[in-house]
């Protein structure tokens, strides 16, 4: 049984953390190579780190700080953000990440999918998908709808007409490994994930799915996980220092949540403390 | 110049940035390397694997070091291998049919089945066979689709259930094979690292600084 993994992300531009609301607003978080070393000490499962420079210099600066975190980090390092071919994929995992997440490029060439995962493997490409909910429609029979989603790409301003879960089959099925679902609309809002859009991904496609955009509370990671996600995205309530990874971990063991321990040393024969 | 004592073996376009940076904080400074008798030579080996079985391979075959890789292991010399660098010391894998894998012990590799997400990506719990001397219990992180079932002779091992039970890690001697990555499984990873350096005689600086959340036994 894999254990839930809770997943600290980091946006970083220009060798700093930044954080918004809807993906807007920008404002300063702190130090990547710090806050990095700080989530893994505290008990994270697996960082995310996003690019979300602009610039050539910001593209660089930020293989820079890739290389940077994994000198500190001994746990798995998910990095995306402007990654149009296995080119940049290379670059990013030469300087230490150990998977790449991918979104507006494959959107645009869905067979950077495959390619992806032939030279690297499926568990080393990340699908990243940032949706929108569509308003809800009346259906030609009188009923409402079941909900669904567009895709958003280039950093959530630009919609397209195309299903995000359809995308997230389709997407999987070229050789995606892993789906990081990012709610546009609950993004930095505080107000929990959008939990109908995680069980649509979860229960449609095979790999597993990290549900991403509006966790606040310890009990909004257990409502995704309860949704289907295998693992579990957040960014401002660790940054802001609402909460810590350790304090989320045990108040999910208090919900009968499996947490990963990080503080496990002595279970070897060799080392275990004899009184 | 001296020999480094750790060679990674470097085929491809496996990413061995998080192993090397393992190695580099447990006071150990890596050579990465595809030459035979480097190989051959070396103190202790890592084998990593990133992508397919037969692509792996093909990496090992084109590089000529599959003899000095079968050799190595068959001898009980320190060799750490890694995720598919674990499956490829089998007889081969439905990943890839056809194409044979370095064959030290027998078996094939299967494809996960029953009902689970595949890939596994994320953290497992390892319970070692009380014979093990390398392996221990804990948590540690996988990122794989398939996987090896029978246990080799002459290994000691340890299991992971993920739909069902399968060989998390082997070890005979020296020799450890590891299905997760220890270099990704923080400090439980980092120790089981340092126990294998430490049996393969690699001297290691002391500092480990640098490792979050390190901080030494209280016994």
């Amino acid at each position: 049984m894999l254990i839930p993994r809770i997943i600290p992300c980091l946006d970083v531009r220009d060798g700093r953390v930044v954080k918004g609301v809807r993906f807007q607003n920008l404002r300063d978080a702190g130090d990547p190579v710090q806050l990095a070393a700080e989530y893994e000490r505290q008990g994270a499962d697996e960082l995310v780190m996003l690019d979300v420079s602009a610039t050539p210099d910001g593209r660089r600066t930020a293989l820079e700080t890739v290389a940077a975190i994994r000198s500190v980090l001994s746990i798995p390092l998910t990095v995306g953000g402007g990654v149009r071919s296995t080119h940049d994929a290379a670059a990013l995992l030469e300087a230490g990440a150990d998977k790449v997440g991918v979104n507006t490029a494959a959107v645009k060439e869905p067979a950077l999918l495959s390619e992806l995962a032939r030279r690297f493997g499926s568990q080393c490409v990340v699908l990243a998908i940032d949706a929108i909910r569509r308003a809800p429609t009346e259906g030609s029979q009188g009923g409402v709808l079941p909900p669904a989603w567009d895709v958003v790409v280039r950093s959530g301003t630009d919609r397209r007409a195309m299903d995000a879960v359809e995308w997230g089959i389709r997407a999987t099925q070229l050789g995606a490994g892993e789906v990081l679902l990012t709610s546009v609309d609950r993004d930095g809002v505080g107000v929990g994930y959008d939990l109908e859009l995680v069980a649509a991904m979860s229960s449609a496609v095979e790999v597993p799915v990290i549900a991403s955009g509006g966790a606040s509370t310890a009990e909004h990671l257990a409502q995704g996980l309860a949704h289907g996600a295998e693992a579990v995205l957040a960014a401002s309530i660790f940054h802001d220092g609402v909460t810590t990874v350790s304090r989320v971990k045990e108040q999910l063991r208090s919900m009968g949540i499996r947490a990963r321990s990080h503080e496990q040393a002595g279970e070897h024969a060799g080392r275990s403390c004899k009184p | 110049m001296p020999l480094a004592p750790v060679h990674i073996v470097r085929t491809g376009t496996a990413n061995l940035a998080s192993v090397v940076a393992a190695l580099t904080r447990a006071g150990v400074q890596p050579a990465l390397t595809s030459d035979p008798a480097e190989i051959e030579n070396a103190k202790a080996v890592i084998l990593p694997g990133v992508g397919s079985f037969g692509a792996a391979m093909e990496g090992i075959r084109a590089a000529r070091i599959e003899h000095v890789l079968r050799d190595r292991i068959i001898a009980g010399r320190p060799t750490l291998s890694i995720c598919l660098g674990l499956q490829v010391l089998f007889e081969s894998s439905e990943e890839t049919p056809g194409v044979p894998g370095l064959g030290v012990v027998p078996g094939i590799i299967g494809r996960f089945s029953g009902g689970v997400r595949i890939p596994q990506l994320g953290w497992n719990r390892v319970e070692a066979d009380p014979m093990c001397t390398l392996l221990a219990g804990g948590d540690a992180y996988y990122a794989n689709s398939y996987r090896a079932m029978t246990p080799p002779p002459g290994f000691s091992c340890a299991w992971t259930t993920h739909g069902e039970r399968f060989i998390a890690a082997m070890e005979r001697g020296a020799v450890l094979a590891c299905q997760f990555h220890p270099e990704l499984s923080g400090r439980w990873g980092a120790e089981l690292i340092e126990r294998w350096l430490d049996r393969a005689g690699v001297e290691r600086a002391a500092s480990s600084a640098g490792l979050p959340g390190k901080e030494s036994a209280p016994c």
